[in-house]
């Protein structure tokens, strides 16, 4: 059905810029707000379990920002992507352009707040005393599956959303129970041990439970860990790949 | 080229359900699935180097037919049969962002119209140029005057070199001047092949653009052939006050 044939990256890459541009240019003090955010949250966190739980985790914040950087990153592009079709309708109602870009580049264009709030996170680690190691060298991995089961994920929601405008306060629903149900602020080792293995395929918390090993305990990732994550991840990005792609020959009328 | 043969589309008369309550009341109660004619076993066709005006009142299915060509959305049966590079001047800038500045909508524009980065970057100058808005290129959109922003869309749209011209209305809108460059630059096309299809109320530029007239009416067609022989029964009936039929 589709007769474009424009430049694919080309497009991605303005659309990403367009997102990206339209979110900083009102923002007076642009970058500085990605770093208020989870500032504020570690503070307010550190506070609440250290001083009045008396939590005993050593380099609380840094364990902290491993859980919220995660999480904040995953909410924000989940929202955003759900919203994505309905917010360029515009767009897309004139133009028959490749329809899964929208959703994929409203994830990508999160990715510059993820990236600051990553710096945020190793520069925490400098100060707690926490020394670079080969470990990091996780990292472009791990958070590499988190965007791409991000772009699954949104690509259905962005899909279902569209179908049935009430998705996206049921997304918003679901963050807030994601929040509790990802070790962010507690750990792993206060779950319930048969709630351990259903943990791992949670792709947030196997995420934030592999961070902590690499930048926090000084191992790598169990093996099943991330061969889950990876499984779960990828897996994610085809199947809403196929779901988007059968929701979509009727989605101009809804738009 | 365009070639439209039998096709019918229809929408819901609800434009979609698009509400959680809307899919309950549904089950509910068993409505029966009502659903709008846009266009009835219509079929036309337009070859490289023709000009086909499509006439008709509001709702009479002219835009359905230009989603269907620009292949937004599939026909309910019938095929629908494009060959060549399209350019949709329908809505001209309704991608744009007013945040953004007329460079970083230049690009966005271009890159959704499908051309290619290389290119952009080598028309550049002469988009900017024929725009006229030069000096108001770093400046967000919201600065630009309606007739700036025009000039600018329809700027980017002529430079995809399209080998099908979609027209919608926007030799309508836009000073005198400014039209005349359109209809320069669209006559131009046209001498190099292009096929055009133009969708107005205007008929004077139906004339002086167009060899062939469609008159469609409830989404079928009326009468189609050259603009001497369809214009003076259109207008005709135009003046009838027209008795809806049931859809």
């Amino acid at each position: 059905m589709t007769r474009w044939n424009g430049d694919l990256w080309f497009l991605l890459q303005n659309l990403i810029l367009k997102d990206f541009r339209i979110r900083y240019r009102n923002m007076s003090l642009g970058i500085f707000w990605s770093l208020l955010n989870p500032l504020v949250m570690m503070a307010v966190f550190t506070f609440v379990f250290s001083r009045i739980f008396n939590q005993q985790i050593h380099h609380y914040p840094a364990y902290l920002l491993c859980g919220l950087v995660p999480w904040n990153f995953f909410s924000g592009a989940w929202i955003s992507g759900t919203n994505s079709l309905v917010e360029n309708a515009a767009l897309i109602r004139r133009v028959p352009v490749p329809r899964e870009l929208i959703p994929i580049s409203s994830v990508l264009s999160n990715c510059l707040h993820l990236g600051i709030q990553i710096v945020l996170l190793l520069i925490l680690l400098l100060v707690s005393g926490i020394f670079p190691s080969w470990l990091w060298l996780w990292m472009p991995l791990i958070w590499g599956l988190e965007i791409v089961f991000l772009c699954g994920l949104s690509l259905v929601c962005a899909a279902l959303n569209t179908y049935l405008r009430d998705t996206r306060y049921l997304v918003e629903s679901a963050i807030t129970i994601l929040f509790w149900l990802v070790p962010v602020f507690y750990s792993f080792s206060m779950i319930p041990a048969r709630f351990k293995q259903i943990y791992e395929f949670n792709p947030v918390a196997a995420l934030v439970m592999a961070l902590r090993n690499v930048l926090l305990e000084g191992h790598a990732p169990a093996f099943s860990l991330v061969y889950k994550l990876t499984v779960v991840s990828i897996g994610m990005f085809f199947v809403g790949l196929y779901i988007f792609r059968r929701l979509r020959s009727n989605l101009y009328d809804y738009l | 080229m365009i070639e439209l043969r039998n096709v019918s589309k229809s929408f819901h008369v609800h434009g979609g359900r698009r509400l959680l309550r809307d899919y309950l009341s549904q089950t509910k109660v068993a409505t029966r699935d009502s659903r709008f004619w846009a266009l009835r076993d219509v079929s036309f066709s337009v070859d490289r180097g023709e000009s086909l005006a499509l006439i008709g009142r509001n709702g009479a299915g002219k835009s359905t037919a230009l989603t269907l060509i620009t292949g937004l959305t599939a026909p309910d049966s019938g095929t629908v049969r494009v060959v060549g590079r399209i350019s949709p001047l329908l809505q001209l800038g309704a991608g744009f962002h007013t945040d953004l500045t007329g460079k970083e909508n230049l690009y966005l524009n271009a890159a959704i119209l499908g051309m290619h980065r290389k290119d952009v970057i080598r028309l550049f100058d002469t988009i900017v140029e024929y725009a006229g808005v030069g000096e108001f290129m770093d400046q967000p959109l919201r600065t630009y005057s309606s007739g700036m922003t025009l000039r600018l869309a329809f700027a980017i749209a002529i430079h995809i070199d399209p080998e099908v011209l979609l027209v919608d209305e926007v030799l309508a809108v836009g000073d005198a001047s400014f039209r005349d460059k359109c209809r320069e630059s669209i006559e131009r096309l046209q001498r190099k092949g292009a096929s055009l299809l133009l969708v107005t109320h205007e008929l004077s530029s139906v004339k002086s653009l167009c060899d062939r007239v469609v008159w469609l009416n409830h989404g079928e067609v009326v009468l189609a052939g050259t603009p001497g022989e369809v214009l003076p029964r259109y207008e005709e009936a135009l003046h009838k006050p027209e008795v809806y039929a049931a859809v």
